[in-house]
């Protein structure tokens, strides 16, 4: 029985669930209105270098007398020395994240749960539907998948924002097109220069041809919009075990001890955040449970 | 006299005075020993030093929102029913520190509390309650991680159980299966009878505590008092669950139920039902800045799915009525604990019960859902 450590991250002191490691913010990337990303590096050399994480997993953050939020990791899990934390400032802690300069520093625990299940679906098609901040979290797959791409057969990336300067990540679009990538965007409202989709993301699955039988479909954004991409993607018959959710929740520990983020039977930081749809089948209808 | 020679497993009594050199033993052994107690009109547990600690010919009236002391019509000592308080308090204290940061030259220096892990003696833990400590372990000495707070604590406990002998209105152990009876998890174990203590030893540790105790073998008639005494006690529980082992299915399948809307007409989200639970195990962390924003002392706390935050998201709250947490409790307690842990969250102690200003009783809610459930 180990102690309250993580996994393959950032503790092997016996108090890691409590304590964190701090990480230098060595660069602050702004991606949209109220959206950066914070490019971190563990202070502890020995830190840096033992820690790894999966695509879809997420760290802890913590900034002293405000907090700690569950944010997703959204860079790259090929380089783990530099950890990106995409944060929409939202909350107490992300507000306050918002204020700080490069060269400050985060406390940060993880990484914790479990991610895109990416490695044992190799040969399939692949559609990543996301949507607002929830690219965030999928953008790591995305990476894995190019970094592998003779592994995984057609993938489309459908992405939604509520305008264009809400896209995150745009200058990325067109690399990943020309890495043979689909990359289908659109916005709830336009403006004066845009010239692309406008409508919500399910909208998009109208434009795909899916081969449902050789397809996996991994969906991050809000609850309501991810009910309808499951919608659309069982409506083409992908089957419920190929669709995976990554599910957002109120985190205090990450490991499962402090109860916040269950959802029914499951603890979202411990069994999630990606979970097969089947899992969730039978609560994702229930009105606030 | 034969010497009584003593082991693990050993099945003797001892006279009442007894008891006092065998806390004496455990204080000699580095324990606080703790124990029911009265205050404040409520059995409630404290440091005890012995029988002259203990609230001698005292037991509860206890209902649906209701609890007071009367005199137990006997001189024993452990015919209390379970008080406001559980174990809970001393394993996962309500406020445990877990560290103090201070600012220098933009770096955050950690300064780890040196806090010695209390060296506790329970005296007197129920069966319910006993039950309640084997359900914490799972939650937090898990295969994969274990808590670091709990654990320390838990590894050094001693425990000294009691037989129930008289339930309160508000129990329940019978049909959760956890009582009234204490058969596991002890050092030593007392069954209470007027003339005597019965003790059972249960661990290496409750045969060093008595080794110097002026034992005596068990009379045939001690036994069988003791044992109608606890078939007594089994067929006098407050409350009743019928069927328990369909009830997780039940809640499950029944998450649309029209009684989960008129429970939260009732439901005031006092949290007292999670406070009082001696398995209720959520927690939260506070940070305590000076007004400098230069210290910080995080600490991790009780916290209760009833609070409004505990399912708080930027985005909007998960759970933002009394309905979707009252449903988030109960399912959560009788249902879903199960394929997390794998024993039922509840262990029938009737404190839910007893502690809930509006009444609300659990055994009837299950009762309210059964009608016109899904299968």
């Amino acid at each position: 029985m180990k102690d309250l450590a993580v996994a393959s991250g950032t503790a092997t002191r016996s108090e890691a669930l409590i304590a964190p490691l701090w990480a230098k913010i060595i660069e602050i990337a702004p991606e949209a209105a109220g959206v950066s990303t914070y490019w971190l590096e563990f202070e502890d050399k020995a830190v840096r270098d033992r820690y790894r994480f999966a695509p879809g997993q997420f760290n802890m953050v913590y900034l002293p007398g405000y907090g700690e939020a569950a944010i997703s990791i959204s860079s790259h899990p090929g380089r783990p020395e530099r950890i990106g934390h995409t944060v929409r400032f939202v909350g107490n802690v992300t507000r306050a994240i918002s204020r700080l300069k490069r060269g400050d520093v985060l406390g940060l625990r993880g990484p914790f749960g479990v991610g895109w299940p990416l490695a044992d679906h190799q040969g399939r098609d692949v559609v990543i539907a996301a949507g607002g901040i929830g690219l965030a979290p999928l953008r790591p797959a995305i990476y894995h998948i190019l970094n592998h791409r003779a592994d995984y057969g057609k993938v489309t990336i459908i992405y939604g924002a509520r305008t264009p300067s809400d896209l995150l990540f745009r200058g990325e679009y067109d690399a990943w097109s020309e890495k043979g990538m689909e990359v289908l965007i659109t916005v709830d409202r336009g403006d004066e220069d845009w010239t692309g989709q406008v409508g919500v993301v399910p909208i998009l699955f109208y434009r795909l041809r899916l081969e449902a039988e050789r397809s996996m479909l991994l969906t991050c954004g809000p609850e309501i919009m991810m009910r309808f991409v499951v919608f659309e993607g069982l409506a083409r018959r992908i089957p419920q075990e190929r669709i995976f959710l990554s599910m957002e929740r109120n985190m205090k520990c990450g490991q499962g001890f402090c109860g916040h983020c269950q959802l029914g039977p499951y603890f979202i930081c411990k069994e999630g955040p990606v979970f097969r749809f089947d899992q969730l089948a039978g609560f994702f209808n229930v009105e606030n449970f | 006299m034969p010497e009584i020679k003593l082991y693990l497993g050993s099945r003797v009594a001892i006279r009442k005075p007894e008891f006092d050199r065998l806390l004496a033993n455990l204080a000699q052994a580095g324990y606080q020993t703790i124990g029911p107690r009265v205050k404040d009109a409520a059995v409630v547990y404290g440091p005890i030093g012995g029988l002259r600690d203990l609230p001698q010919g005292v037991t509860s009236e206890q209902t649906a929102g209701y609890y007071r002391l009367k005199p137990s019509g006997n001189e024993r000592y452990f015919d209390l029913t379970a008080g406001p308080q559980s174990w809970k308090q001393y394993l996962f204290p309500a406020r445990s520190e877990l560290f103090k940061l201070a600012k220098e030259n933009g770096n955050w220096r950690e300064e780890l509390l040196n806090q010695a892990t209390p060296k506790y003696a329970f005296i007197g833990v129920r069966a319910c309650e006993l039950s309640a400590i084997e359900v914490q372990d799972r939650v937090f000495l898990r295969d994969d991680f274990s808590d670091p707070i709990y654990r320390q604590r838990r590894e050094q406990v001693f425990i000294l159980a009691v037989d129930c002998l008289h339930p309160g209105g508000t129990c329940f152990c019978v049909s959760m299966g956890s009582g009234p009876a204490a058969k596991q998890g002890f050092d030593l174990k007392l069954t209470e009878l007027d003339e005597v203590f019965l003790l059972e030893v249960g661990t290496q540790a409750g045969l060093d505590a008595i080794q110097d105790l002026s034992v005596e073998s068990l009379a045939i008639k001690w036994q069988e008092d003791a044992a109608r005494c606890l078939a007594e006690a089994a067929r006098s529980m407050g409350r009743f669950i019928p069927d328990i082992k369909s009830v997780p299915d039940l809640l499950l399948n029944n998450l649309d139920h029209a009684e989960w809307d008129e429970v939260a007409t009732r439901c005031l989200n006092c949290t007292n039902c999670t406070q009082v639970c001696p398995t209720c195990f959520c927690w939260d962390v506070e940070d305590a800045t000076t007004l400098d924003g230069k210290t910080t002392q995080r600490s991790r706390v009780w916290d209760s799915c009833f609070n409004p935050a505990f399912s708080g998201l930027a985005g909007g709250n998960i759970r933002p009525n009394t309905k979707a947490r009252y449903r988030q409790w109960l399912t959560h307690k009788m249902s879903t604990w199960v394929d997390q842990f794998g024993v039922l969250g509840c262990v029938g102690c009737g404190r839910c019960i007893t502690w809930c200003p509006a009444n609300i009783d659990i055994t009837e809610e299950i009762k309210a859902i059964r009608v016109g459930a899904r299968e």
